[in-house]
């Protein structure tokens, strides 16, 4: 009933000889085996990332953001850096889910479970920035459309930073929503073959009770096209929602329309280099090499050195229309950032994004794994001080020379930042350990035609003459006609 | 809440089971549902299903997002509480698209998935049979509802003539409960020794 025909040419998105039982048995053993001594190592890491930066934000709530190094010229400082950098990676997987499945990108199914999860927890990573910058946390909720004792009082809509609120929650519920609909008939795998009492009524309350009927999966289809239709502009709005905290200011250095795009380019860029951090260990971790192929990672070192090189053109753009401005203003910001106090982020944004991603053009470096870890890597640092360039080198220096200042982070800065990782690690580890890392479903479903061995068969057709590749169709069919009409 | 009597075959392969499907129809038998471990495309229309709407709902769903945003940023602005920021209009229609887009999406969202866990009957704490442990693995299972005139014996026959590759007798609820997935149901002790 396949109807898709894919060339041999096209590399298998599943290696080895699998069938069916073999990709559950794959990916869900994982869940049912006790974690390794790595995953253990790991956790315990990251849980204590989590309570450093816990106590981190405790301290600046407690003894108030005095304790931080922002100031009356850098007021954002490494906490929206934090923020930017962090919504900025959680791109990645609406990106591959969403985006890649209207192109009908079929490698998106070995990653895509991943790099959602990925998302999420990134989205909630960045949402901890905003919060607490308040300052005044308990009164945060000031931020919603709530009937209020205070006239009623509105927050503004016209402002970039309610948009904010809009968008980012709405971002964060979406790929929730889109996640876990695609983990729920992968959870009535787990539930089906569960052994033990504990797991069959965990992941019995996990999968909804589906059973997998084909009215359910059809709605089931019918809803993942839709929420991948709709979280496609919203990937591309967050970012620009983002852009325009910065673009609708009159900043030199923000106040610019190349922003929005150029800022959903740097997202995707650092969210792949995310996504193969993560997905490079956990491939090697759980033993899914098979599954997330260096063919995958080959397709996403594409993507970054397509976004890197977006990247690199709008840096060059913005340093161009500074000087085509002729306004002193845009011009000293630009000159600063590159040769002021400031110049090693600036030149270490230019050395990590631009200029090392362009190895990527050599196909035996995107097919190199280490090479890929480590560049996955060198990205997201270079996207982290794209963003300390934008907030820290753009208000250092502000209208008046006389409160012209150097802004340097303290410890509760630094440690709010860690915790962060902190918590992002602890939300991976766990779902590294109690949901399949791969969409099992969706595997099966281009197993058929994309698989290793289903391949091969196809090496045969493909070598066919034309008369007798329409002979074995015709017997085909009649033999499914044949079969039909027996009765 | 129907306890009925089912025969169910258990095909390995999703191109068995399409003219199985179809034989099945013809011959009148009547066809419960039938269970795949992943979505199999073609398999509504060969099972007679029409196409869902869902898609439909959520536009409504996505429209309610717009005015209600557009409905309540207009209200508050330009009746509840107006605001002049620097002599703007107090209707700036522009600088609520953001906001607009984004409810826009939400409801959309929420509305749909919502409508698909009523309409699939999906929620946590909901139960339902499984006829076959691995109809979410790697078999494709069809359960065909029996009558007290249908001949078991010759359901199973003709099933195994359509080429599955396991069949059996099963007395079942037909639809879905509240339970736990680890606790046995009082009518699974009929089905003991099939």
């Amino acid at each position: 009933m396949h109807l898709k025909y894919e060339s041999f040419v096209r590399e298998p998105l599943v290696d080895g000889n699998k069938t069916f039982h073999d990709v559950s048995e794959d990916i869900v053993s994982p869940i049912e085996r006790k974690p390794g001594r790595m995953w253990y190592v790991g956790f315990f890491f990251s849980v204590i990332l989590l309570c450093y930066g816990i106590f981190s934000v405790s301290w600046s709530v407690y003894w108030g953001l005095g304790t931080w190094g922002v100031n009356r010229t850098v007021g954002w400082g490494w906490d929206i850096t934090n923020f930017v950098w962090w919504i900025g990676i959680g791109h990645a997987g609406t990106l591959i889910s969403a985006i890649l499945l209207l192109f009908r990108q079929g490698w998106r199914t070995g990653v895509n479970r991943a790099a959602e999860a990925m998302t999420i927890f990134a989205v909630m990573c960045a949402g901890q920035f905003p919060i607490w910058h308040m300052g005044r946390v308990w009164d945060g909720f000031w931020v919603l459309p709530l009937p209020n004792s205070r006239g009623p009082l509105w927050p503004n809509f016209d402002s970039p930073l309610l948009w904010d609120v809009f968008a980012i929650s709405t971002y964060f519920t979406v790929s929730l929503l889109f996640w876990y609909s695609g983990l729920i008939p992968d959870f009535s795998l787990i539930r089906d073959r569960a052994k033990t009492k504990f797991r069959k009524m965990a992941y019995g309350i996990a999968s909804f009770g589906w059973t997998g009927t084909a009215k359910n999966w059809q709605r089931m289809e019918a809803l993942a096209l839709v929420l991948a239709g709709l979280s496609t502009p919203l990937v591309l709005s967050v970012h620009t929602i983002v852009s325009f905290d910065f673009a609708t200011s009159v900043i030199p250095g923000w106040h610019t329309t190349i922003f929005p795009p150029y800022f959903v380019a740097g997202a995707v860029f650092s969210g792949f280099a995310m996504v193969n951090t993560l997905l490079v260990i956990t491939r090697r971790i759980l033993h899914l090499e098979e599954y997330i192929t260096i063919g995958h990672l080959e397709a996403m070192n594409k993507i970054i050195v397509l976004t890197g090189s977006i990247v690199g053109v709008a840096y060059l753009t913005e340093l161009f229309i500074s000087w085509y401005s002729q306004s002193w203003g845009e011009m000293a910001a630009f000159q600063w950032r590159i040769m002021g106090p400031y110049w090693w982020s600036y030149w270490a944004m230019m050395t990590c994004n631009v200029v090392s991603p362009q190895l990527f053009w050599v196909k035996k470096l995107r097919r190199n794994i280490p090479f890929t870890f480590v560049m996955s890597i060198v990205v997201n640092i270079g996207m982290w001080f794209e963003r300390f360039v934008i907030i820290v080198t753009s208000t250092y220096r502000d209208w008046v020379p006389a409160s012209w200042s150097y802004y340097s982070p303290q410890w509760p800065e630094v440690g709010f930042y860690l915790g962060t990782f902190g918590l992002f690690f602890t939300c991976y580890f766990l779902f590294a350990k109690y949901c399949p890392v791969i969409a099992i479903a969706e595997i099966k479903f281009v197993l058929k035609t994309s698989g290793d061995n289903y391949k091969r068969d196809m090496e045969k057709i493909d070598a066919m003459e034309g008369e007798e590749f329409v002979h074995l169709v015709q017997t085909h069919h009649e033999e499914e006609g044949h079969e039909v009409l027996a009765h | 809440m129907a306890i009925k009597k089912f025969a169910v075959a258990a095909y390995d392969d999703e191109n068995v089971l399409f003219p199985a499907v179809a034989k099945v129809r013809r011959s009148g038998y009547k066809i419960h549902d039938v269970y795949t471990p992943f979505a199999v495309h073609g398999l509504d229309e060969a099972l007679g299903y029409k196409s869902t709407d869902l898609h439909i709902a959520g536009f409504i769903y996505g429209l309610c997002g717009t005015s209600t945003a557009v409905g309540f940023i207009s209200w508050i602005y330009c009746s509840d509480w107006p605001i002049n920021y620097g002599g703007k209009p107090h209707f700036a229609l522009p600088a609520w698209i953001p906001i607009t887009f984004e409810l826009t999406v939400l409801f959309a969202a929420v509305g749909m998935t919502l409508t698909m866990c009523y309409l699939n009957q999906i929620m946590p704490g909901v139960k339902k049979h499984v006829f076959h442990p691995r109809q979410s693995d790697d078999m494709f299972v069809m359960a065909i509802e029996l009558n007290n005139h249908t001949s078991e014996e010759a359901a199973l026959a003709f099933l195994k003539t359509t080429g599955a590759k396991e069949t059996s007798i099963q007395t079942a609820e037909a639809g879905w409960w509240y339970g736990r997935w680890d606790k046995k149901e009082p009518y699974e002790a009929l089905n003991a020794g099939v």
